[in-house]
């Protein structure tokens, strides 16, 4: 028997830093029990940053291990940074909120790498049994994330709704696996493609509905309409630094797997499944932006952002080029960044409460113009003007679009960008325009701003404002990480 | 078929089980005498004085130790097929299990440190 | 053979049936043990011995355990609120999976249908070395990766189950 050797190991470097971290901050939690919140936080940060900084040493290596089912190729490698620095600005917000809200639990921190864990094994793995146990480990430790708030009834009932919904997309996602298998003889994606090449292959109705089955399980997993039906509660009932995390990594992990799983080579060019793909393109960016406009509270509004900012992406899956792929690439990344920051600012407390409807944000301004500014910045790009990451996402989209005469498709979505204007910029106007009333009683934290989370923000804020500026490293990156999968 | 031939013991068995079973019930009811007393119509608590259905909730620690059970469970499963291959796969299949195992004896402290083992 | 896959697909279809219409949880909990063990049966003629030991072992032993602690944890004081009724938004969701169960069985009808070429390990080759022995020998070689990476996920698992359900004392 030919077993593996630890040079298979070495496409996993980033993944075992991680786990080596939420080990060492388990036994933390266990064993030095008066260890500070800020000690785990900051191991966890570190251990991301190590798995960083190994991810970027695996650039180029090409090194693949264990009969071919992982590798470190660019597509990989992009996505994976992504999800680790998603999860250090998650910790950077996460500290003071849990302070906030008395969420005393070592066990947050593990579960968040654990998390970016699983996302990493979606990432990076040929085979589907893999990537299926990764989305597990992510879409467990997500639904322990989103109910972690115990006494919270919307957070159990949001744990509860992900947790059944999550499941059942499972459920759908294990099915099409063995149908695809029954028809291909492989749970290996390029064998998958290779018999699915062959001509009429894609007729097998064993494929047809395996592949249709995949698409439904991913399509909860990202969120797009009809399968969002779990988003605006999960997102609003998790604690707000999960909410980021979720519409930002998990979300940017659904795309890489649906990228990677259909997208490499199934030939999906049939009338069928175009048209499959635009209505949900369609149904997704008008749903989204529709139900956004009519939120009262500004963490559902951007809860409905989210999924409208999935049909921005899948408008590049229907087109499905070389070119769309990697600005699905680019706008997972700017989205990811921007959203973060954006449900990032609710974290904060304002006037003694985090804020969550918009007149909450009045005053803004006035006592924390800083944050106000970043709120702007975020707001602005979620918009996709010009100068911020957002527009040059859109814009890579929509270049694609046209390019392959998606004219209508491009129209629909630049009208769902105008429609967005409106309840973004009502929180810009919220933020500048209103004089917020200190409510009685109040404690007027004019000078407490955490610093954690204010490194945090700033940071995605740059972050956004860099990406729309000099986009070229990033476009390059993307381009060259989609060459890498065919 | 040869799995006619293994499995026919267990069939043969499960179906003595159930009549087995089924004839004692049915004589029981047909030739047993019936007496109707207050003491043999309360339900059977284990010894315990019944107190009655209505509103008791089972307590949440026998769930906790379910659940702790079940993940253990699963990880025999996983060990079940090295145990029966266990010369084949020498040391290369000792050293796997024991890091599958060690990442869930992990598993077994973090429960252990928070007391879900505890019979309060 | 044949008649024994029949036999065991009728009873399990009846007793998932029962799951259902069961106005006493705890009857269709126990209903669905039967279902399991159908499985167990069905999963040994299709030469998968170790699935079968697992739905026995798992399923039907320690997840229904679990099923029925969470039962006698709720309340069943009022079991009617469990009973099937029928109205229109669950008309809809039958009507629904009607239609789909109706799409996949006509697909399987299908004269177009065509299974992938058989694999390395056909039924000769494991009733020749064992289901569980050929399990065993893939489990460390071909799929070692799942096999250690599953470890992290019941480590979640741990975790998940004492945040969730544990009693703190405070």
């Amino acid at each position: 028997m030919a077993f593996v050797t630890t040079t298979d190991l070495i496409p996993l470097i980033p993944e075992l830093i991680l786990l080596g971290a939420a080990f060492v901050v388990l036994l933390l939690d266990l064993f030095a029990p008066g260890s500070q919140r800020t000690t785990l936080a900051v191991t966890t940060i570190v251990g991301f940053v190590i798995a960083l900084v190994a991810e970027i040493q695996l650039l180029d290596s090409g090194a693949t291990g264990f009969y071919g089912t992982i590798v470190a190729d660019g597509f990989s490698i992009l996505f994976e940074s992504l999800y680790l620095v998603i999860g250090i600005l998650t910790v950077l917000l996460s500290l003071h909120y849990l302070d906030d809200h008395g969420i005393g639990f070592g066990e947050y921190y593990v579960l968040l790498i654990t998390a970016v864990v699983g996302m990493m094994f979606m990432t990076s793995s040929l085979e589907l049994l893999v990537i299926f146990i990764g989305l597990e480990i992510m879409s467990i430790s997500s639904y322990i994330l989103v109910g972690i708030r115990r006494r919270v009834p919307e957070s159990n009932e949001a744990a509860l709704k992900y947790l059944l919904l999550g499941a059942f997309s499972t459920g759908f996602l294990l099915y099409g696996i063995s149908l695809l298998y029954g028809a291909t003889g492989s749970i290996r994606i390029p064998e998958i493609v290779v018999a699915l090449q062959e001509p009429g292959a894609l007729n097998n109705p064993l494929a047809i509905i395996g592949v249709a089955l995949i698409i439904i399980a991913m399509g909860f997993k990202v969120a797009v309409v009809p399968f969002h039906m779990w988003t605006p509660d999960v997102y609003s009932g998790a604690p707000t630094p999960v909410t980021a995390f979720l519409s930002a990594a998990a979300k940017a992990a659904g795309f890489a797997m649906f990228v990677r799983v259909l997208l490499t080579g199934i030939p999906l060019e049939a009338e069928l499944w175009k048209d499959l793909f635009w209505a949900i393109a369609v149904l997704t960016m008008t749903v989204g932006n529709v139900m956004a406009l009519m939120q009262n509270s500004v963490k559902r509004m951007l809860a409905y952002s989210s999924v409208a900012h999935a049909g921005y992406i899948m408008v590049a899956v229907v087109v499905g080029t070389p070119a769309a792929l990697s600005s699905v690439i680019f706008y997972s990344c700017a989205y990811a960044v921007m959203g973060t920051g954006a449900f990032g600012i609710l974290t904060v407390r304002h006037f003694g409460k985090t804020p969550d409807s918009y007149d909450d944000l009045a005053g803004y301004a006035r006592y924390k113009p800083c944050l106000a500014f970043l709120m702007s910045v975020f707001m602005l790009s979620l918009i996709g003007l010009p100068l911020t990451g957002g527009f040059i996402g859109k814009l890579q989209i929509f270049q694609a679009a046209l390019e392959e005469g998606w004219v209508w498709l491009t129209v629909i979505g630049l009208l769902n960008s105008a429609l967005s204007v409106y309840y973004y910029l009502r929180v810009v106007v919220c933020l500048y325009m209103r004089e917020g009333s200190v409510p009685d009683g109040a404690v007027l934290e004019v000078a407490e701003s955490p610093g954690f989370a204010l490194t945090g923000l700033v940071g995605a804020a740059s972050v956004v404002v860099y990406l729309g500026v000099f986009p070229q490293t990033l476009l390059e990156l993307a381009a060259s990480s989609v060459s890498t999968l065919f | 078929m040869t799995i006619t031939n293994d499995y026919l013991p267990i069939l043969i068995l499960i179906l003595v089980g159930i009549g087995l079973a089924g004839m004692f019930t049915i004589i029981g009811l047909v030739v047993g005498p019936k007496l109707r007393t207050r003491e043999k119509a309360a339900p059977f608590e284990s010894g315990f004085l019944g107190k009655g259905m209505e509103g008791y909730r089972y307590d949440v620690k026998f769930f906790m130790t379910a659940l702790v059970f079940l993940v253990f469970d699963v990880e025999i499963v996983f060990l079940y097929p090295w145990t029966v291959q266990i010369r084949e796969l020498g040391w290369f299949g000792f050293v796997a299990s024991m890091v599958f195992i060690s990442v869930l004896v992990i598993g077994l402290a973090y429960d252990w440190k928070k007391g879900a083992l505890e019979w309060e | 053979m044949i008649v024994f896959f029949y036999l065991f697909a009728l009873i399990s279809l009846i007793l998932a049936l029962g799951v259902l219409v069961f106005k006493n949880p705890i009857h269709s909990a126990l209903s669905l043990v039967g279902t399991f063990f159908c499985l167990a049966a069905i999963y040994v003629m299709l030469n998968a011995e170790f699935v079968a030991v697992i739905q026995v072992l798992v399923y039907a032993g320690a997840i229904m355990v679990l099923f029925l602690f969470v039962l006698m944890l709720l309340s069943t004081k009022d079991n009617d609120q469990y009973a099937l009724k029928l109205n229109v938004s669950r008309g809809l969701a039958v009507a629904i999976t009607g239609v789909l169960m109706i799409q996949v069985l006509t697909a399987f009808m299908d004269p177009t249908l065509r299974f992938g070429e058989p694999g390395a390990y056909p039924v000769e080759r494991i009733q020749e070395i064992g289901s569980i022995a050929l399990i065993g020998q893939l489990l460390f070689t071909e799929f070692v990766l799942p096999f250690e990476v599953i470890s992290i996920l019941l480590l979640v698992a741990v975790i998940g189950a004492v945040i969730i359900a544990k009693r703190r004392v405070p």
